[in-house]
């Protein structure tokens, strides 16, 4: 695929078959890798020992935030159907931002950023929901939701790869534009949804579970594989660990660069179905500062800021306790500015853990290889 | 759509950006229709004060947020302007923020209309730019968002924030005692915590609550939008297993508490709203909800706002007052809707 700015550094003339690449091309790709390719790990330690042992004091955190949760309400966590409502209630707020967040976390990693998300989720919802109003049904609303999504995250990715634009301004110039086109379509009006359809997907339950939460799931299972058994996913890290030695290696950065952004974008056309199924209706404020959470989520998942390295069920727990937090808090009668100041300290905690772990872990392959050599 | 809606919506892509923002400081509600009913106008009756007199400009500044309650209210002052024969009607969008009104205000006083109505972002924010225009001779009728200093304006009309507390919780008490619910246990949904009128909101209902014997056992913030209502809503009654009343400070983000109380199949209680949306009175007149009654905060006033300021340019008094000028302040009353009176008020819904 030739590169179509035409910029200085010709990149290889060809993207070779994602399936099979050449020997040689596999082995620089890897070279570029900054961790050795997985191999054979079970699902949910991701795709490194260090993201496991991460995710494992995540889980540790929530066991914590459940704990309290049991000592400050023992009449609640008495009634077991409360207890199993309420364990699904957290799943389904972390329903939407987990969403938005597997998107994040693809971006994160290929060391970008996006500020747009909540902006693309309520452009999408917006959208669809105006077009609901001249009865194109649920499939139109659906569809619609995802094009617009794809559509924002192209544009961003387009922005970024060949107009050379700062990631972080390239988005935050989207997140202003996309909530004032979202403002404009909806005539700053909230737009109520009158399909049944739509509105009955927050309602639903298959087999006792919300259908929220299996959208959940399938977006977080896609995600893990696309980033740890595919091509894709092997690129990805590799463009955020070392851009210059991914496109020595032969990967199309620029290109792979808009499809992280894309992916992102659809991910928000998902999570905007679900949050208009939810609230019956869209609004152009509507997903206010979830860029933030999906980003705080993902850091506080491992993924480093700086791209070229995180897990899919890191961000998800991150995601799982936050929504943990937002319920201990309510069901405690506890004012949201206390769980936000909470919020604040517990990202600067894991990035501050995360600071020492990647420095201690460094410094032990360091000495290592010091003294194998 | 229609041809005019259309010329509206292009005219509106141009501020689209701008409108960015703003959005997060305001308050009240929304629904599906953007332009006026014509209740919310005042039309021009033959005799009195009413009929055509000296030609006034009036200067107008709301600020542009992606919020229905807004959108209301310039519209509300647009059409009543129109309504007069004898107004002219400038008007300049404030921008996202005080420092971006401050300077379309002074774009406004520099064409010295007659009288100036604004809402202003924040009245703290805007006294010194009532102050300024006072000085230079043109009045001020502020709209909703007061000024702490009484020189910097003519004349104030506004919602009563903490009067809509106030109903509120004289309903739910009035409907609990009833009921001979002794030791209930109320909800509380309000706006965006930090915003002073939500402070007042809730300060009227604990307070008149209170002076029953009754409290809030819950309160969960959201934004003002369906979607944070929804996610205050699910904590809220994930909290209270049993509830007997719950008030939502707004119509708007009520969509979304009540789609949470729908998903979450409880019905044991009742519910009231805020502002007064056609969609909460319907809902309230069709009886199929937990929304028994909702209390009112009209973007009516900015109709009434115009009526004042052409008087006051006009030189003129309320004719049903005894008084030779307009009032130096107007504080509208919260009303309460019922099913009962859901159908008189319906035309009043934005």
């Amino acid at each position: 695929m030739s590169d179509a700015t035409g910029t200085t550094t010709p990149e290889r003339p060809t993207d070779l078959p994602a399936q099979s690449p050449p020997v040689s091309k596999a082995g620089t790709e890897a070279a570029a890798h900054r961790e050795t390719p997985r191999s054979g790990l079970s699902f949910w330690k991701g795709d490194s020992g260090e993201g496991a042992r991460r995710n494992l004091g995540l889980i540790a955190v929530l066991v914590v935030l459940v704990i309290i949760g049991i000592a400050t309400r023992p009449d609640l966590y008495g009634d077991s159907n409360w207890v199993w409502n309420n364990f699904l209630t957290i799943l389904k707020l972390a329903s939407v931002v987990g969403v938005v967040t597997v998107g994040m976390t693809f971006v994160i990693i290929g060391g970008g950023i996006d500020l747009s998300v909540g902006a693309i989720v309520a452009l999408s919802g917006v959208w669809a929901t105006t077009l609901a109003t001249q009865s194109f049904g649920a499939g139109g609303m659906i569809f619609t939701a995802l094009v617009v999504g794809l559509g924002v995250g192209l544009v961003n990715g387009l922005l970024i790869s060949y107009g050379k634009l700062v990631p972080f301004i390239a988005t935050l110039a989207m997140l202003v534009a996309a909530r004032g086109l979202a403002a404009e379509i909806s005539q700053k009006q909230t737009q109520v949804s009158n399909n049944s359809t739509i509105n009955g997907i927050a309602s639903t339950n298959v087999l006792g579970i919300p259908l929220l939460v299996y959208i959940l799931a399938a977006v977080v299972i896609a995600g893990w594989v696309l980033l740890n058994r595919t091509t894709f996913g092997r690129r990805t890290v590799a463009v955020g660990g070392n851009p210059e030695a991914a496109r020595l290696a032969g990967i199309n950065v620029k290109r792979h660069t808009v499809m992280l952004y894309a992916l992102s974008g659809v991910c928000c056309g998902i999570a905007a179905i679900m949050l208009t199924s939810q609230a019956t209706s869209a609004q152009a404020a509507m997903a206010n500062l979830y860029e933030l959470d999906a980003i705080a989520a993902a850091i506080i998942g491992g993924t480093l800021l700086s791209g070229g390295r995180g897990t899919i069920v890191g961000s998800l727990l991150g995601v799982i306790i936050f929504s943990t937090i937002t319920n201990l808090f309510a069901i405690n009668g506890l004012t949201t500015e206390a769980q936000n100041m909470v919020k604040g300290g517990i990202i600067v905690a894991a990035v501050l853990v995360q600071q020492v772990q990647f420095r201690s872990v460094t410094g032990f392959l360091k000495r290592n290889k010091a003294t194998t050599a | 759509m229609t041809q005019q809606s259309r010329d509206m919506s292009r005219r509106r892509l141009l501020f689209g950006t701008a409108a960015l923002g703003a959005g997060a400081l305001l308050a009240g509600c929304t629904s599906n229709e953007a332009e006026p009913t014509a209740a919310q106008t005042k039309a021009a009756e033959t005799g009195g004060n009413a009929e055509p007199g000296k030609r006034v400009t009036i200067g107008f500044s709301a600020p542009a947020a992606d919020h229905g309650w807004i959108a209301a209210i310039t519209n509300n002052a647009k059409a009543q302007a129109g309504a007069y024969s004898d107004v002219e009607f400038k008007t300049v969008e404030a921008g996202a923020d005080a420092a971006a009104q401050r300077a379309a205000l002074s774009t406004l006083l520099s064409q010295k209309p007659d009288v100036i109505v604004l809402l202003p972002h924040d009245g703290k924010e805007l006294n010194a730019f009532g102050l300024e225009a006072m000085k230079a001779g043109i009045p001020v009728v502020n709209l909703d968002r007061a000024f702490p200093d009484a020189r910097a304006y003519r004349t104030q009309i506004k919602g009563d924030n903490y009067g809509m507390g106030v109903a509120a919780a004289t309903y739910i008490i009035a409907q609990l005692q009833a009921k001979g619910v002794s030791n209930p246990i109320i909800g509380e949904i309000p706006g965006i915590d930090s915003l002073e009128l939500t402070q007042e909101r809730s300060k009227g209902f604990a307070d008149t609550l209170a002076a029953s014997g009754f409290k809030v056992a819950n309160r969960r913030p959201a934004e003002f939008t369906a979607d944070s209502g929804q996610q205050a809503a699910t904590g809220l009654l994930q909290a209270l297993p049993k509830i007997d009343a719950i008030w939502n400070h707004d119509d708007d983000q009520g969509i979304g508490v009540l789609a949470a109380v729908n998903q979450s199949g409880r019905k044991e209680f009742f519910m009231v709203g805020g502002a007064g949306s056609k969609k909460a009175m319907e809902d309230i007149q069709a009886d199929n909800t937990v929304l028994k009654a909702t209390v009112t905060y009209s973007p009516s006033m900015a109709s009434s706002a115009i009526s004042l300021a052409r008087l006051i340019g006009q030189g003129k008094g309320m004719s049903d007052l005894v008084e030779l000028q307009v009032p130096k302040e107007i504080v509208l009353a919260s009303e309460t809707i019922t099913k009962e009176n859901a159908g008189d008020y319906l035309k009043l819904g934005f």
